[in-house]
C-alpha cells in the first residue's frame, strides 16, 4: 500500500486544522471500509489520514422524539440498527444499514462514510434524502450546513472544501402517520453493489387513506445519488391509489439517466427504477397503516 | 517512509507491543510483525471475509483496519480460542460436520460463527446464513458450514 502518515485528532478543530493544513494530501479515516480499499489500489493518492474516531462528536447517535436524530459522522451501521428508537423513527435508514456490506464491514461503516464516499449507487444516501437529513459540516470558518441531497455533487465528489469536515447528520424527527422505506436490486440476495437502488418515505392522513407529503429518492440511477422531486410532489393530496403510485414511479423514471456497465443497462435500470420506487412507496406506506 | 509507531494492544487475551507502518494493516500486522497466521488474506478488499476477526466485541475485517488503529483495543483471533488441550465447540463442530475442506476461509468463518452466537446463542438459519454472507467458501459449499454453526449454538 502507498506509504501514507496517520494522525489521531482528538477534536474538530484538531481534525479540521490538520484538513486544512494538509489540503487535499488529507483524507479523513472514520470506518476506513472505503478509504482503506482505495488507498490499497491507488484509487487515492493520500499522504494524511487522520482518524476521527476519537472524536466524541462524530460518534453521536441521539435521539429525541421532539427534535429528532444527530447521526455522528462516524456512527457505525451496527450501532444504529441496535437503537431501537432510532429503528422506529427512521425504518428506512435502518433498511440501508442492514444491507451495506455484510456483519464485518456493517461493524466498521459509517453511514456518513457512506455520504462523504459518494458513491452513486450508495446505499445509505436515498433514505437520508427522504427522511430531509441535513449535514453539518465544520470547517476553518466554522459550521455550515447542507441538505443532504446537495452534499454529493459528481461520483466521489462533495461539496466538502479543503479543510473541511462532515460532522454529523441532522434528521428531523418523524411526523405522525408518517414512514419510510428502502430497497435495492442486486442479482444476489446479500453482499452486492446496487444496480437501482430506491428510497420513499411518506407522511398519510390520520385515516391514512391520503398522502399528505412524500419523498423519492433515488441510486444508482445518475452520477449522484438523486431527489425525485417532481414525482415526490405529484403524490401530495393525492389518495393512495396504484395510478398515483404509478403516475410517481413514471415521473422517477423520467429523471434517472444511468449508464450501461456490467451491473445493468440503461433500459434495465430505467424499468427498475419505476418498479423499485413502486415498492419503495407501498413499503412506506404498509408500515404507516402497520403501526399501531 | 512514514515512521513506524509503538502499538499496545490486546490480542487473545494478553497484552501486546508491536512497531507498525501506518500503511500496514491489522491483517497484515497479525500476520508479519506478531506470526499469527490464522487470519488468512482472501480478497484484501472486504468481500471474502478470510480475514474476519473479533475486534473490540465486534465482527470485523481485519485487511480493512489499519494496525495502528488498534492501539488499546482488544483483538480475538483463531489463535486464541482452543484450549491447549481442548478444541472449541464451534471449532468442534465443524469438524463433526466436515465443515471446512482446503480451510482458507475456515478461521474467519469461525470467528464470524463466534461473533453471532455471543450476540444471539440461537439463531434460526436464515440468521446464520445472513450473518455468514461476508464470509466466501469457495470448497463445500455453505450447507455444512451453517448446519456446524446451528450444531455449535445448539450444543451450548
Amino acid at each position: 500500500m502507498r506509504d501514507f502518515s496517520y494522525i489521531a485528532a482528538n477534536t474538530i478543530p484538531e481534525a479540521v486544522a490538520l484538513l486544512d493544513e494538509k489540503g487535499e494530501s488529507a483524507r479523513i479515516l472514520a470506518g476506513g471500509t472505503d478509504l482503506i480499499v482505495q488507498v490499497r489500489e491507488a484509487r487515492r493518492d493520500v499522504d494524511w489520514i487522520i482518524d476521527i474516531k476519537s472524536i466524541p462528536e462524530v460518534n453521536a447517535l441521539d435521539y429525541n422524539a421532539d427534535t429528532g436524530l444527530t447521526l455522528g459522522a462516524a456512527a457505525e451501521c451496527y450501532k444504529i440498527y441496535a437503537d431501537d428508537a432510532v429503528c422506529n423513527a427512521y425504518p428506512g435508514l435502518i433498511d440501508a444499514t442492514k444491507i451495506i456490506g455484510g456483519t464485518a464491514i456493517q461493524g466498521r461503516a459509517a453511514v456518513g462514510g457512506n455520504l462523504c464516499n459518494a458513491s452513486p449507487a450508495a446505499d445509505g444516501i436515498p433514505p437520508l434524502i427522504v427522511l430531509n437529513a441535513t449535514c453539518v459540516i465544520a470547517g476553518p470558518n466554522g459550521e455550515r450546513e447542507v441538505p443532504v441531497e446537495q452534499f454529493c455533487t459528481a461520483p466521489g465528489q462533495t461539496v466538502l472544501k479543503n479543510g473541511e469536515m462532515l460532522v454529523s447528520i441532522k434528521i428531523p424527527a418523524p411526523e405522525s402517520n408518517s414512514s419510510s422505506f428502502y430497497l435495492r436490486f442486486i442479482p444476489r440476495n446479500e453482499m452486492d453493489i446496487a444496480v437501482v437502488g430506491a428510497g420513499a418515505s411518506v407522511v398519510l392522513d390520520d385515516a391514512k387513506q391520503t398522502i399528505v407529503s412524500a419523498r423519492i429518492a433515488l441510486a444508482a440511477v445518475a452520477p449522484t445519488p438523486l431527489y425525485a422531486e417532481e414525482a415526490s410532489a405529484l403524490l401530495a393530496g393525492q389518495e393512495v391509489s396504484d395510478e398515483a403510485i404509478d403516475a410517481a414511479a413514471e415521473a422517477a423514471k423520467a429523471i434517472a439517466r444511468p449508464i450501461s456497465d456490467m451491473r445493468g443497462t440503461v433500459e434495465q435500470r430505467t424499468h427498475l427504477v419505476g418498479v423499485l420506487t413502486r415498492r419503495a412507496l407501498n413499503g412506506a406506506i404498509e408500515r404507516v397503516r402497520e403501526a399501531t | 517512509m512514514a515512521r513506524r509507531s509503538h502499538v499496545q494492544t490486546t490480542i487473545n487475551g494478553e497484552t501486546v507491543e508491536f512497531l507498525c507502518e501506518p500503511r500496514q494493516s491489522l491483517l497484515e500486522v497479525l500476520r508479519d510483525e506478531l506470526h499469527l497466521t490464522g487470519a488468512k488474506e482472501g480478497c484484501n478488499n472486504g468481500n471474502c471475509g478470510a480475514c474476519s476477526v473479533i475486534l473490540d466485541g465486534r465482527l470485523v475485517n481485519s485487511c480493512l483496519v489499519l494496525g495502528v488503529e488498534t492501539e488499546g483495543k482488544s483483538v480475538e483471533t483463531i489463535e486464541g480460542l482452543a484450549a491447549p488441550d481442548k478444541l472449541h465447540p464451534i471449532q468442534d463442530a465443524f469438524l463433526e460436520n466436515a465443515a471446512l475442506q482446503c480451510g482458507i476461509c475456515t478461521p474467519g468463518f469461525i470467528m464470524s460463527a463466534k461473533a453471532l452466537l455471543e450476540q444471539n446463542p440461537n439463531p434460526t438459519e436464515h440468521e446464520v446464513r445472513y450473518w455468514l454472507a461476508g464470509n466466501l467458501c469457495r470448497c463445500t459449499g455453505y450447507d455444512k458450514i451453517v448446519r456446524a454453526v446451528l450444531d455449535a449454538a445448539a450444543a451450548q
